[in-house]
């Protein structure tokens, strides 16, 4: 009986252990849309165009990719069909981006308005058109080739690092973490980046040293579309494998929370993203972790929220927008 | 001078009125591509909504909410504040007018039914009051944080129904007789439908909004910080305070229609896991609407007989009820680009003269 509590000691030890590889491959899962669609949201508000439409631009993207792996695995495509159809889904949310483009910059319409009606119009538009795919249903039939959960070659042999970081993870997590590294150095260390942030910071001192500040602001819209699509298309392969009315409910908004959480910032997003991913995974799991799953799942569940509120206030480091995010720009007008 | 306030004035309404016209006519284009019969469609929307009662009786019982969720989003309109947190406010105060009316269920009638419509009221009041006060006192984007609070209303509501409340049905148990607004009456005289008392608590919310903004002289501040807060302030206005009043207020309003999902069309609350969507409506409602108070009468009745009317086109006509949220959508897009509409009318009436 003496060596009980060092036997303690040992279990415990282990459960760490298994919580880590528990929760760590559940939070990639989880973050990895929300980091693409939050980059998306960087690109469009550094050009100075609010774009509360991510949650629309999520649904097109997920309906599109749940289409297209659907039509690619029939023309007998197999494993390739999920990554073909996140380009299409690109594609998709680039084109449907266009419209807030047009209606908030060259219209002026206001951008929120804006962003509101293309959150609609994406709700109504895929389901609509699901139900014309698919003969009145309301969903799409399931996917079969997901970009699944696998142990990366070499790196999941890794002791302790492996299992906890490199197994049962999808690739498109380790894509999502890439891509914010490159969005980071195209934003802050290439001249487009340099153009792109001066149009959302002050636009007619831009238009003055001759940039083309509508279609700056035309290409960071359609890029938040590009990336939405992708953020809608990797949920849709990875996590729900179909598409219906609740499949994007309420990511796009939360990829919009991660974007301010991180201040505008891509490496900030992409942390503030993973962060959520935590959050939501332990909401999730938190029933099979000990001490955790005394705590309401309704705490993890609206923590992001509440912490983005208490980061806005200003409380953990201020966190400011651009100078010009949300102004229409109208030249000649001061 | 006057014929140019005329002028003005014909032209803004002009906005919604063609907005409205295109928006239909885009919905009509698509029906038609796709190979639906368009004219039977709306025709089956207007026919149900007019002729058949119990479909007046849905239209009036789906305006209540609607009207309620578009005076929340004008009211804080006026006052240069956009509230996307309808939707999370009337949540709030559908499960507090719910909870209430069934703690207190034991109370008499006259006093339980107005203290669970005001506990919807009062938390919708609260769900507003935290955006303007983070507003306020910390420059809090209520865009931004609004939404935020949207979402924790839809996790806490479903979380205290399912800890606190629950019964079978993932829902709360039926409110007790004593706090319900429906009315057998209004029901049988719309062959069964849901319509009930909380068109009373519409009214008397519309002639609030106007008397508020109009007839007193905090709504003329509201109103003086909405067209310009800087000048307001030199005036010798409290901006801060009449941003936490507007989205308080504003909150209110959300916070009634929410009551009246509870007290009157369902007699409970649901776990809800996505959103109702009224409150999105609510801003439609209220661009539409030009957010005026009998503005968002007549625009909620728009979308509340499209949206009834849509159930029959689906069945008639054969067209899948979302082409209808397709053209909100698109009203939605011509409403915002109005600058274009206004720039291309007097374009046209330009060259009438010449």
């Amino acid at each position: 009986m003496g060596d009980g509590p060092s036997n303690e000691k040992g279990a415990q030890i282990m459960s760490l252990f298994e919580v880590l590889t528990i929760i760590v491959p559940s939070t990639l899962l989880t973050a990895a849309p929300l980091i693409f669609t939050s980059l998306g949201g960087v690109f469009t508000e550094r050009s100075g165009v609010v774009n509360i439409g991510l949650e629309g631009l999520m649904g097109v993207g997920a309906f599109t990719a749940a289409v297209s792996t659907l039509g690619l695995e029939h023309a007998g495509l197999g494993d390739a069909s999920p990554w073909i159809a996140i380009l299409f889904a690109a594609i998709a949310g680039g084109i449907f981006a266009l419209i807030h483009a047009v209606v908030s910059i060259t219209f002026r319409a206001d951008q929120t308005v804006s962003g509101v009606a293309l959150n609609f119009l994406a709700a109504g538009l895929t389901i609509f058109l699901v139900k014309m795919i698919y003969e009145g249903k309301g969903q799409t039939p399931y996917i079969t080739h997901n970009i699944d959960k696998i142990n990366i070659p070499l790196l999941s042999k890794i002791p302790v690092i492996g299992p906890i970081f490199f197994q049962q993870v999808t690739y498109t997590s380790y894509l999502a973490i890439f891509v914010s590294i490159l969005v980071w150095y195209i934003i802050f260390k290439t001249p487009f980046g340099l153009r792109l942030r001066s149009v959302g910071e002050h636009p007619a001192a831009a238009d003055t040293l001759g940039i083309n500040v509508i279609r700056m602001r035309y290409i960071g819209v359609v890029l938040s579309g590009v990336f939405g699509g992708i953020g809608g298309a990797v949920y849709l392969v990875t996590i729900t494998s179909n598409y219906n009315v609740s499949t994007i409910a309420g990511q796009g908004f939360l990829a919009l929370a991660a974007l301010v959480f991180g201040k505008w910032h891509p490496i900030g997003a992409m942390g503030a993203s993973l962060f959520f991913g935590f959050a939501q995974a332990l909401s999730i799991t938190s029933q099979q972790i000990p001490y955790l799953d005394r705590l309401p799942s309704v705490i993890m569940l609206t923590a992001p929220y509440v912490l983005t509120l208490i980061v806005l206030t200003g409380f953990v480091g201020r966190a400011e927008a651009p100078k010009a995010d949300g102004v229409p720009y109208i030249k000649g007008q001061r | 001078m006057i014929k140019l306030v005329k002028k003005i004035n014909w032209m803004t309404l002009l906005v919604p009125v063609i907005s409205v016209i295109l928006g239909l006519l885009c919905g009509a284009v698509i029906m038609l591509v796709i190979g639906y019969n368009p004219i039977l469609a709306y025709q089956s929307i207007v026919e149900s909504i007019f002729l058949q009662p119990y479909y007046t009786g849905e239209t009036i019982r789906a305006m209540i909410p609607l009207v309620l969720a578009g005076l929340a989003v004008a009211f804080a309109f006026r006052t240069g504040l956009f509230n996307i947190g309808v939707e999370g406010q009337l949540m709030a105060g559908w499960l507090a007018s719910v909870a209430c009316a069934i703690v207190f269920g034991h109370l008499p009638r006259v006093i339980l039914l107005p203290l669970s419509v005001l506990a919807g009221g009062a938390a919708g009041a609260l769900w507003g009051y935290i955006p303007g006060l983070l507003k306020a006192k910390f420059k809090v984007h209520e865009v931004i944080s609004t939404i935020m609070m949207n979402y924790i209303a839809l996790y806490t509501t479903a979380y205290i129904i399912k800890n606190f409340l629950y019964t079978e049905g993932e829902r709360t148990p039926t409110i007790p007789a004593a706090a319900s607004l429906a009315s057998p009456f209004l029901a049988n005289l719309t062959q069964g439908s849901r319509l009930h008392w909380g068109f009373i608590v519409a009214i008397i919310a519309v002639v609030a909004m106007w008397f508020i903004l109009w007839k007193t002289t905090k709504g003329y501040e509201l109103r003086a910080v909405g067209f310009s807060p800087d000048a307001s302030q030199y005036a010798g206005m409290n901006v801060s305070r009449n941003i936490i009043l507007s989205l308080t207020i504003s909150g209110i309003f959300a916070g009634l229609g929410g009551a009246m999902e509870g007290l009157g069309t369902y007699q409970y609350m649901t776990i809800n896991s996505t959103f109702t969507g009224i409150g999105f409506n609510g801003i439609a409602v209220a661009l539409l609407g030009l957010n005026t108070p009998i503005g968002v009468v007549l625009s909620g009745a728009l979308f509340a007989g499209l949206q009834t009317g849509g159930l029959t086109m689906q069945s008639n006509a054969g067209v899948p009820v979302e082409l209808i949220q397709i053209i909100i959508a698109l009203i939605i897009f011509f409403v915002g680009s109005g600058y274009v509409i206004k720039w291309a009318m007097g374009r046209l009436t330009r060259k009438g003269h010449k």
